[in-house]
């Protein structure tokens, strides 16, 4: 397999991933906004920051951030790379690239995905169709996702297809924990407010975790529960530790395939191993927020070393 | 009434030709809403494959469709077999030829063609001069494109010698017409295209260099994605299996010609290029292409790789080379020429510039080196101004011109609105050389000018395509 269609597969699948997530991210934003009262323009500046795509849209729009305008750059502005509409067309163009490792109803999807969105995405979408366009978002990824997952032989392409969503995905639940995580500190608890309500429920939804945190820890989400939920929880598919675990499977894989162990492999088992063996009481005690900081750094570590051993460009 | 313009369905007076017989009893029972439907269909199918093309130069609307008519071309086994000998034999003389005009030139020496035609000719690569190509084979893949003006009147319009393009739009059609009308296919005994892919693998392995393993490593060289082929660069290396690489992807290692894999550097045999000569090596050819790969020339030159087709094929498929295709094929084979030329003017050949210029209005005048139907006039459907601007240029560089008779090129029924309606078309049947020998796929490319009265079938001009039938006999 080539190295550049390797590269090619990691990016397009995180590609998807952000868009998806993005659309995610807008949903929990527009839901914060319609059930609070009062300015909400703040919550629009932490969506933002979710999705990093804050500082672009600072540079383009100056530093008020309104939720149309938001909403806007993380849809479908031009200038923002990692806009959804961006992001559709720099999978579909991946897919291009990588045409002969798909199956055609892999290329298809993708394909599919994009023309749909750009049509759907053609002008600004007027608040009441807001709903309908993140469904669609959301479900054109299941289709890719399912075409994937369906026709898709389990060998080296699959591999880098899968460690690329689960990077993207790790790094996306760890920004949200990191725009988040004062909500979740322990010297919030005591206040308990519907306001502090509001936000766990939030950062519950933008990774589509209400209905699954609430099946195991009941209907009042508590912020230590949220936090070892998105971290730790190995059933959970949007934890860090899941993803790590993905990740960890699909670069074993590719070892075995390979009959060779790369620096890559090392750095994946120190972030397993050091990082997730914590319990969640350690991490709140040693910082949540460094805890997020550090982690972020050493999967874009990993993503980074994973480029170079595998050959993605030179 | 005899008719000026022959139709393959329906002759010159009306009466239905044998080999449409089945076809038109289908056609005439199905329900013309239901083929509109069909027809948008297709339409569907091919952008959800993707097989859009780019059009040079203009940023908008930069993917378009080649638009798709249902009714398919029918030809008859036993014309097919006439066109087959008369294209073998034209391919074989092509072959012959290259390997001549870069080693010893007997056809200069003999008289045959002048001195000029080679050394003078931009498509003449002076750094293939004695090479020989692993297998003898210098075009792995032509395609012939044909024009037809009566029942048993072929015309070779044109020889694709360099890199041929179309041959997944004759698969995708074929696929289209299956999955849209399987009915037809089992009332009709239509030959098969489907294994062209497999053929290809096969021919291009066969002319792998001395050096390489039993089983050749063979890869399709793309320019990349924004290239207006690149969907067919795409579909033929997944269809035969094979990676699809950029000048990027590869490296001259200890004198092979290697690709970046996900394990290290892997040794290519034999490479498909779709990047013309220029573009190839940045070392021997022009120094700012960002497409080719350093050094892949030398690698050649030393037997360590097969190109193909083989750099400098362009020289047979030059237009003005081509007015002396009869006597090549005479030269070679020892044979008449099976199939016709158009008949030429060179316009660099005071004679017949004369002539050209006192018969613009009736003529077609096309560029020496021009493709894709760009550059071209044609006499008697341009304006007086097209004309007179032409004659300008023509008088300026008249050596950059050939012209030939405005023919009465045959047509097909597509489906309208309003029925079928008779359009012009040709066809590019696809011919695979190897040391095996020589490999037509039955049918090929058929291309149709959707306009009506239009003799222009390119794809960047408005043209479409159908699926085209052979026969079985």
């Amino acid at each position: 397999m080539l190295g550049k269609t390797a590269g090619g597969l990691f990016w397009m699948f995180r590609y998807l991933e952000r868009s998806e997530n993005t659309a995610r991210l807008i949903e929990a934003g527009q839901r914060i906004a319609l059930t609070r009262s009062g300015s909400v323009d703040d919550e629009w500046t932490s969506v933002l920051q979710s999705a990093g795509a804050y500082a672009g849209y600072v540079e383009t729009h100056g530093s008020e951030v309104t939720r149309d305008g938001a909403i806007d750059w993380m849809l479908r502005d031009k200038d923002n790379p990692s806009s959804v509409l961006n992001m559709a067309e720099a999978a579909r163009n991946n897919g291009k690239t990588v045409r002969t490792a798909l199956t055609r109803e892999a290329w298809e999807s993708v394909n599919e995905n994009w023309m749909t969105l750009k049509e759907a995405l053609k002008r600004k979408v007027p608040e009441r169709d807001l709903p309908d366009v993140l469904t669609l978002i959301r479900q054109r990824s299941a289709f890719v996702r399912g075409a994937m997952h369906g026709t898709m032989l389990r060998n080296d392409i699959y591999d880098f297809a899968r460690i690329g969503t689960f990077i993207e995905r790790a790094d996306n639940t760890a920004r949200i924990l990191d725009v988040k995580y004062y909500v979740l500190l322990p010297s919030v608890v005591s206040v308990g407010s519907s306001l502090d309500n509001v936000q766990w429920q939030t950062i519950l939804r933008s990774v589509s975790a209400e209905g699954g945190f609430h099946m195991t820890f009941g209907q009042d989400p508590r912020p230590r529960e949220i936090a070892q939920f998105l971290i730790l929880d190995r059933r959970m598919p949007r934890s860090l530790a899941f993803c790590v675990d993905k990740i960890r499977s699909n670069l074993g894989y590719l070892a075995d395939d390979y009959g060779v162990r790369l620096r890559c492999h090392s750095m994946c088992d120190q972030l397993a191993d050091h990082t997730m063996s914590r319990d969640i009481d350690e991490i709140i005690e040693m910082g949540l927020h460094e805890f997020i900081t550090d982690f972020l750094k050493s999967l874009s570590a990993l993503g980074g070393q994973t480029e170079i051993d595998y050959r993605f460009y030179n | 009434m005899e008719n000026a313009i022959f139709d393959e369905m329906w002759g010159r007076d009306g009466a239905l030709r044998e080999a449409y017989s089945d076809f038109n009893g289908w056609f005439e029972q199905e329900d013309p809403g239901r083929l509109r439907k069909k027809q948008a269909e297709a339409e569907r199918l091919f952008r959800l494959t993707g097989i859009t093309f780019n059009v040079y130069g203009r940023a908008e609307a930069a993917e378009r469709l080649i638009p798709f008519d249902i009714i398919p071309r029918i030809i008859s086994g036993r014309e097919w077999s006439r066109l087959a000998r008369g294209i073998e034999q034209r391919v074989r003389a092509i072959n012959a030829f290259l390997h001549d005009i870069y080693h010893r030139q007997e056809i200069v020496r003999a008289g045959r063609l002048p001195a000029e035609m080679i050394s003078r000719n931009e498509a003449f690569l002076p750094q293939m001069i004695g090479v020989s190509p692993p297998g003898g084979v210098y075009t792995h893949i032509v395609g012939i494109d044909l024009v037809r003006t009566g029942p048993d009147e072929f015309f070779v319009l044109e020889d694709n010698a360099r890199t041929p393009s179309g041959v997944s739009y004759m698969l995708e059609n074929r696929e289209t017409m299956l999955h849209m009308f399987p009915e037809l296919f089992s009332q009709n005994r239509v030959q098969a295209v489907q294994n062209y892919p497999r053929q290809l693998r096969r021919s291009l392995s066969a002319c792998a260099p001395a050096s390489a393993s039993d089983k050749p490593t063979v890869a399709v060289l793309t320019p990349g994605i924004y290239n207006s082929a690149y969907y067919e660069h795409s579909f033929l290396a997944d269809k035969m299996g094979v990676e699809l690489v950029e000048g990027h992807d590869l490296r001259v290692i200890d004198g092979r010609v290697a690709m970046r894999t996900t394990r290290g550097y892997k040794t290519i045999d034999v490479l498909y290029r779709r990047v013309d000569d220029d573009f190839l090596d940045p070392l021997n050819f022009r120094p700012d292409s960002a497409l080719g790969i350093p050094g892949i020339m030398d690698v050649y030159r030393a037997g360590g790789i097969t190109i193909a087709n083989a750099p400098g094929t362009g020289i047979a498929d030059d237009k003005a080379i081509y007015s002396y295709m009869p006597d090549i094929v005479e030269f070679y084979t020892g044979e008449k020429a099976l199939l016709k030329n158009v008949p030429t003017w060179r316009c660099n050949e005071p004679d017949s510039l004369a002539y050209v210029l006192d018969n613009l209005t009736e003529l077609v005048v096309k560029e020496v080196h021009g493709s894709g139907g760009y550059g071209m006039l044609i006499g008697p459907t341009a304006s007086k101004r097209e004309v007179n601007e032409f004659r300008k240029k023509l008088i300026a560089n008249p050596g950059n011109y050939i012209a030939q008779p405005t023919l009465s090129l045959s047509t097909v029924p597509i489906f309208t609105k309003a029925g079928l309606a008779p359009r012009h078309v040709d066809l590019r049947p696809f011919v695979l050389v190897s040391p095996q020998g020589v490999d037509i796929t039955p049918g090929g490319l058929t291309r149709v000018a959707l306009k009506k009265g239009s003799l222009v079938v390119n794809s960047s001009q408005g043209g479409g395509t159908k699926d085209t039938w052979v026969l079985e006999d």
